[in-house]
Formats: structure tokens, sequence, C-alpha cells
């Protein structure tokens, strides 16, 4: 049983950009920058709790066999250190050995079909297996040649990574590929934290009934990521706010088209989100910091954090 | 039964303590100990004792692979029976028991995460006990693992003189209050009930003492509800807050609070982010205080120095790249491939297995064998990786040294922000005054970079020898961690204080000679660059001995340091 996503406290940017992804699976992963401890992975944890069960063919690996009844959204933690046999599939040995037979023994990607795919500290990870996840992910399909098999399976995920720039850089390549990027702290104010300790403990001695207090507040997030979905194609964005979005994008000097084509996706989203049926130029302010942060080029000398610098800009391009 | 604050509570009761709270709340994760081996035993087998009889107990080799740990094919058994069998990790054998993690700060980052996520998946599948050997205060288990355990003690620490911790444990009842009769039945039951000041004291202490980690407050909670059930009280108290504090809190401090900088040996650095705006909030209510002095009170004395200093404001910090030394001349596993074991390969034995799988039909193996041909066996592949280690040995005096650093800065950050493919990590040794000072320590990150980079101090004498010295250190030390070391000096070589931090130029000059020599001998790969506006005969002498290339630039710009050490390094 996860932590219900409502009572999360605080960490509005983290919970807005998993709503967007929900909404819209399009975004291309979201990248998460914080301390340990934090609240990121339950977070994540709790997106997926809270979606509806999904159709049992439309999670997880197909073998063939058809697979009635619902299913849990899939939420799959991939450790460091996994190897590509694991992250991809493999030969399953078990069966190879036992049988005879040429199987597939399906990998973490095929696991997370469906569903979350979440990476802690993905700046640790190999860079091949970033790589790779980050094709899968875009493709939304899972293309296996390895021991004499030939497979392809359906692998839509929503990337979570998440990541200390503490504990060294994630190369600006891969970053850039991540659609959103959320930065989060322990709130700093003291009643926030007593707030946080509390809920948690509550949730530890009795997670059914904390749960329970939190249905309401669960639903009404739950509808409005539904209704998102549904309103999501009709929204639609003029040629006006197109233009704010392009011009942001060149002041703040965000490389290549990627960051332009996340901000329009990602203030779609948000206004389906919030019920609207036209993008307005607030939308794209709110999101900018998110999709654009970290595609700014790197003023070597220059400290002021790249939100800040985006928020610079958000003033004078409004002025 | 719980510790209070004048008792000066011995770590070894500390241990014994947090064991007996493990065990009636496995949630608490377990127990990091360092130092001692004896006493670690006994922690450990005092644990063992209260836990339930069947409760299995394992040690997990430091080293452990994947197929191990997280259980898989059993190959043995597997070409016996001609079937395939299916062994349990040891993460799942552990279950409901012990887990001891020897060497636990050798452990690698992923091994660790491998049982971070076990952690956290089931609820507390099993109490973890991480051994940690560190020599070096850095030298901690992997941050990831230490952060999920409630309780970090540390047993090296010198107790009272004389008679041994564990002698006194083994007397009869020594210890009083905090070394109780055993405990063998865990108090069940309703857990007993926490009011909401004394929650919110330890949520003011986590914060006073600067832990961003919300895991911090929840377990030194579940901590003080164990203290107050293993008293069989319905009630947590103050003194459950306040043990909780000291054993759960204390060691994960990264700086004072605001009213203990007073007594700081040396004035702290300013705090960062958004801590001030809680220490504004008026005065702390009475019992916050009280747990927050039980807090400090355990603060060992190194851990306050180094906050004082500056120099661990993030102490759990995972340092991977350290961590996989061990490893170094194995290099990153990079799968298998076809050929023939020997000579140094080493055959890979379920890839050869895996790839002999599929015909086993065809072959017509039977009767429990397995038919492997010549062309299914494999051999691992292995990446060594080499890190490449850049140190700067900055000359922070005179009136330009603001400038120079400020160069040296920006040669660091172009350095690392190409860096990251190549795994190239950086340092910098600054030199001023009458000493040198190592400023940022092998890093690959940008942003720890920044940091440590944004106050440089400048002005004074030029300490060249000390200098030198120190960044032949840091390059040395590098080495027996297996990189390769590049030093790049920055100076004007115009040496004005001796090694004995004396201002006699001419001793300085031999001094900064002789260690300039001694970089040469160590055969350092390194670059001279010389920043004054004249350069005169002594930087290239200098440049000579230590086998440097000798490079003037007397307006050394970012850009130009950048390149010129990345055409050095490259030649």
């Amino acid at each position: 049983m996860s932590f219900p996503f409502s009572a999360i406290v605080g960490q509005d940017e983290m919970k807005r950009a998993l709503l967007i992804a929900a909404v819209d699976a399009r975004i291309g992963g979201v990248m998460v920058f914080g301390d340990r401890g934090t609240g990121k992975s339950t977070a994540v944890r709790a997106l997926a709790g809270l979606l509806p069960p999904i159709d049992a063919s439309a999670a997880g690996y197909q073998d063939g066999s058809p697979r009635k009844g619902k299913v849990a959204v899939p939420f799959v933690d991939l450790p460091l250190g996994a190897t590509e046999d694991r992250v991809v599939g493999a030969l399953d040995l078990e069966r190879a050995l036992g049988a005879g037979v040429k199987a597939f023994e399906p990998g973490l990607l095929a696991r997370a079909n469906g569903g979350f795919l979440y990476i802690d500290e993905v700046n640790l990870l190999e860079d091949h297996i970033v790589d790779l996840l980050l094709d899968v992910a875009a493709s939304g399909e899972n293309l296996v040649e390895r021991e004499g098999l030939s497979v392809r399976h359906p692998a839509r995920f929503v990337l979570v990574g998440s990541g200390n720039p503490e504990e060294g850089e994630l190369r600006p390549q891969l970053l850039d590929r991540f659609g959103l990027s959320v930065e989060v702290r322990t709130p700093g104010d003291l009643k926030q934290r007593v707030e946080i300790l509390k809920r948690c403990d509550a949730f530890e001695r009795d997670p059914q009934g904390f749960s329970e207090s939190w249905k309401r507040a669960e639903r009404k997030t739950l509808k409005q990521i539904a209704r998102g979905r549904e309103a999501l194609p009709m929204v639609t964005i003029s040629d006006a706010v197109l233009t704010y979005a392009s011009r942001l994008c060149m002041t703040v000097g965000a490389d290549g088209l990627r960051g332009e084509l996340t901000l329009m996706r990602a203030s779609r989203a948000l206004a389906a989100l919030d019920g609207a049926d036209m993008v307005t130029t607030g939308h794209v302010a709110a999101v900018a910091p998110m999709a654009l942060r970290h595609r700014l080029r790197r003023g070597v000398l220059d400290d002021t954090g790249s939100t800040a610098r985006i928020e610079r800009v958000l003033e004078e391009i409004a002025a | 039964m719980t510790a209070s604050r004048d008792d000066a509570p011995d770590p070894f009761s500390d241990a014994l303590l947090a064991a007996r709270m493990c065990a009636i709340d496995p949630g608490l994760g377990g127990l990091v100990l360092r130092g001692d081996g004896e006493l670690r035993d006994a922690v450990i087998a005092e644990l063992r004792a209260t836990l339930p009889a069947e409760a299995p107990m394992r040690r997990l080799p430091v080293h452990v692979d994947d197929e191990r740990l997280l259980g898989g094919i059993d190959l043995a058994a597997t070409l016996a029976l001609g079937r395939a069998v299916t062994s349990p990790g040891l993460l799942e054998e552990a279950a409901g028991g012990l887990l001891i993690v020897p060497m636990a700060d050798r452990l690698s980052a992923e091994t660790a995460g491998r049982i971070g996520a076990a952690m956290d998946s089931d609820h507390a599948p099993f109490l973890l006990v991480a051994l940690d050997d560190g020599m070096e205060p850095d030298d901690r288990p992997p941050a990831t693992l230490a952060e999920r355990l409630a309780f970090a003690i540390d047993l090296s620490a010198p107790a009272d003189a004389g008679a041994s911790l564990a002698e006194r444990w083994k007397g009869s009842d020594a210890g009083g209050a905090t070394m109780p009769v055993r405990f063998h039945q865990p108090v069940l039951g309703p857990s007993p009930h926490v009011g909401e000041d004394l929650m919110t004291a330890l949520v003011a202490t986590a914060a006073a003492l600067g832990i961003e980690s919300a895991r911090a407050p929840i377990l030194a909670l579940r901590a003080a509800r164990a203290s107050a059930a293993l008293a069989g009280l319905a009630e947590v108290t103050e003194e459950d807050v306040m043990l909780a504090a000291r054993l759960v809190l204390a060691p994960r401090a990264t700086r004072l609070p605001a009213a203990a900088e007073d007594a700081a040996p040396e004035p702290p650095p300013p705090s960062t982010d958004n801590d001030g705006a809680n220490e504004d909030r008026g005065e702390p209510g009475p019992i916050e205080d009280v747990v927050l002095a039980a807090a400090l009170a355990a603060l060992p004395k190194d851990v306050l120095a180094r906050i004082a200093a500056g120099r661990s404001r993030k102490p759990g910090r995972a340092n991977g790249a350290g961590e996989r030394q061990a490893s170094h001349a194995r290099g990153r596993p990079m799968g298998a491939r076809a050929g023939m074991p020997g000579g140094g390969r080493r055959l890979s034995l379920i890839d050869t297995l895996r790839a002999a799988a599929p015909w086993q039909r065809l072959r017509g193996a039977g009767g429990g064998r397995v038919a492997v041909r010549r062309a299914d066996l494999r051999i691992r592949r292995f990446e060594s990786r080499a890190r490449a280690l850049t140190i700067f040995a900055v000359d922070a005096s005179g009136s330009s040294a603001l400038a120079r650093l400020a160069e040296a800065k920006g040669a660091v950050e172009l350095l690392l922000a190409e860096s990251y493919v190549k795994r190239a990590e950086v340092a910098v040794v600054a030199f001023r005054g009458t000493a040198a000072e190592l400023l940022l320590p092998p890093t690959r990150s940008l942003a720890r970079a920044r940091r440590s980079l944004a106050e440089l101090p400048g002005g004074g004498g030029t300490p060249l020898a000390a200098g030198l010295n120190a960044a032949r250190e840091v390059a040395e030390s590098a080495r027996v961690r297996g990189r390769t070391p590049f030093l790049v000096v920055l100076t004007d070589g115009r040496a004005n204080i001796a090694a004995d931090g004396s201002a006699a130029r001419e001793a300085a000059e031999r001094d900064a000679m002789t260690a300039a020599g001694a970089i040469g001998a160590a055969g350092i790969a390194c670059a001279f660059v010389d920043i004054s506006a004249r350069p005169r005969p002594e930087g290239a002498r200098l440049a000579r001995e230590m086998g440097a290339r000798y490079l003037p630039l007397p307006r050394a710009d970012a850009a130009a340091m950048h390149a010129a050490v990345t055409a050095a390094q490259a030649g």
C-alpha cells in the first residue's frame, strides 16, 4: 500500500510535473533533483498507486496468451547496477535448461509497461543503460535481438529519474532528453516539517485508516487526471501563445527544439488539468522552469541558477 | 530504562540499547557500527539473542553478486539434476531476521541500491547491521544504506580509560541504567502515544542540526516509541525523545545550531539556503531546547570540529567515486563474449549455459547432463576504468590572487562540464599566507565544486613548497585509489615562504625546488602554468624539476587554461 498522493506535503512542482506526465505520457519523462529523504520516490509511487487499475492486457509483458481482468498500474524500481539483461530481457534460462525451450524472460522494461519506471540516482547509472532507457521510453517499444531471440514488445511507461547533483553530473545530452525537470527540497518551514512527520507516522501506524481518510482528496485528484486526459486533445493553443513560448525559449537560450516542444506539450497538459480549453501564457509561464531549466547552456562563471534565469526572462517578456 | 544526559552513556551501551530497539521495531532498519570488532560482535550477539530463535542471520560478502543477492538459477543443482533449480537470494534468506554486512564502507553503490530497494519494498523485511571499517572519516557505508538505518554508533571512540568496554560488559550488571537485564520478550501491544510537542521537538532538532532528510525525524520518532515500549510505557516521555535525538539525529548532523556557534572552535560557515528562516522564528520551546541539547551532547568532538571547519556539510554523502577502488583491477563487467577461457580470461558460466541451453533438445542431451559445445563458451569482459584526476594547485597569494582564482575556478568548471564522459575528477589546492589548503577534494560534481570554490581566500605570501607538497600528496593518494593524477600548478614561481612557514626567501626557493623535485621523482604528470607578467627563469626551472610542461600564460584566462591543460593531458 502506498502513501496517498494527495497527502504529500508541499513539493508542488514535483506533484505538478508528475500530474502532467500522467496526463500526457509523451512528455518524455521527469527528472527529479533533490537530496535523499525528500520524498521523491514516495511521490512517484504514490501517483502510481493512485491511478486506477488498468486492463491486464495493457500492462506488463504480452507473451501472446490473452490476459483478462484489471491490474494495478505497474511501478518498477530500477536498481543501480542492473545489467542490460535484466533491463531489456534475455533468454529464459530456467525454461531453456528445464524444457529445452527457447523462451524470452521479460526484463524490467516489460514489467514497467503501462506504468512508471523509477530510477533513483540516475546519475550513477551506467550511461549505456540510461541511453537504452531513454530510447525505449521515446519509442514505446522494446526490441530485443540477442542469444538467438528476436522479440519486440510494447514498453510504454513514464520514466522518472532522480538524482543528487552532489554526487556527480548527469551527462547534458541525457538530461536534455528528459521532458521535465524539477528540484525538490525539504520544506524549510518547521510547521510543514512537523506535518510531514505526523502524516508519515499516521500512515506507518495505520496505512488502511490513513488512506481511508484521504480517499476524498485522492478521488478528486484522480478525477482531475481523468478529465485532463480526456480534454487534452481538445485543448487549443493560439498563435500568440505559441509565439510567446518561442520567444521565451529564445530569450533564455534553451538549446534545440526539444525544449520548445516540451514547453508546448506541458502547458497544454496543464491547461487540460486546469479544465481550460485554451492554453494561456500563464500556463506557459507556470511550466517554463520545469520544461527548460535543464536545457540551458551553463554560463561557466555564471552562478545564477537556471531557475532564476528563467524567472528573470519571464518577467522581462511580460513587461 | 532510558538514558538521560547525565549518565554520560558510553557508545557500547548505546549500541546495545539500539539493538534492542531494533528488535522490537524492525522498521528502524538497523545499525551502522563503526570500529572495534569485539564490541561489534557483542552487539550482534545481543541483537541475535533478542530476536526469536528461528529468525535467520546471514552475512553478506562485500563483493556479493546479484545472482547471490537476489537469487536465481542454482547452477550446481541445475547441472546435477538436469532441470532448472532456483535458489533464493541472500536478501530473501535474511527475511525476518538479521543481515550483517561486514566492511560496509567498501560496499558498492549498486549493491547498496539493491539492499535499499529491498528495505523499501517490503516493510522492513530484515534488520541490517552494517559494519563500518573505514579508516578515513570519509570512508563510510553508502548513504543509500546509512540513510535507512536509524542508528550509527562509533565503537572505536575511546571510552573511559582503562578497562575495555567489553570487559565491563562481561562484568555482572555494570553500566547500570543503560545496560539493563537482557531483554527477551518484545513488548507488543499498542505502540506508545506521542504528544505533538515532542514531535515538534524532534523536527526542530533535526532542522537545527541541518538534517534535510525527512527520514531522520521519522526514524527518530520510531526510536522514541521503541524506547518507551522497552520501558513498558504507554506514553512517550521527554527522556525517550532525548534518547532518540541523541542516537538517531546527532550522527546525522551537518551543522551546528545557531545557539551553539559560539562554542565552536572556529566560526562555522555561513548557513546556506533556507535554514536561516527557522532560527529566526522566535524562541524554541523548553522541550525543544532540552532535546537539542541532548543531541548536541552526543556529537563527537571530531564531528564538531569538521562541521565547524565547514568540511562536512554532507557527512553521509555516497562517495561512489572512492568506493570502487577495491575492484579497479577487475573493472566494470561488460557482459560476456564468445571465446576460450584461459590466459587470464575467465569463463562466464551463466552466459555459457545460456548459449548452450537453446540447443539441448537438438543435441539430444538427457540424463541430467547439459551438452556444452566449444562454441558455447563465453568469457567475461571487464572494462577497467582508470579515472583521471586533475589537481589544480593555485597560487592565491598577492594582489592578483582573486582574479587568478576566479580563472582557475572557471577552468575547473570547464573541465568538469566536459569531463562527464571521461568520468574525470577535479581537485583544487590553494596556497597563500603560510600554508596550503585542499579547497576542493577530488570530485566530479560540478555543484560541489561550485560551492567549495564560491568563497576563495586570497592574498598574503607565497608558500610554494607547501602548495607543491600538498598537491603531490593529493596526487599520490589518488594514485593509490587507482586514479591517474594530472597536476596543474598555477603560480608565478616566486616563493617567499619556506616549507616550515617562515618568511625567508632563500629557504623558500630552496624548499620549493625540493618539493618540485619530489613531484618529478614521483613521476606525476604535470603542467606548470607560469602566470607572471614577465616570466623569469625560476618558473622554467621549477617546471624542469617537476618534469612538467612549462606554459607561460601571463594572462591566463579560464578558456586558455582549459585549452592548455587539455592539450598537455592529451600529449
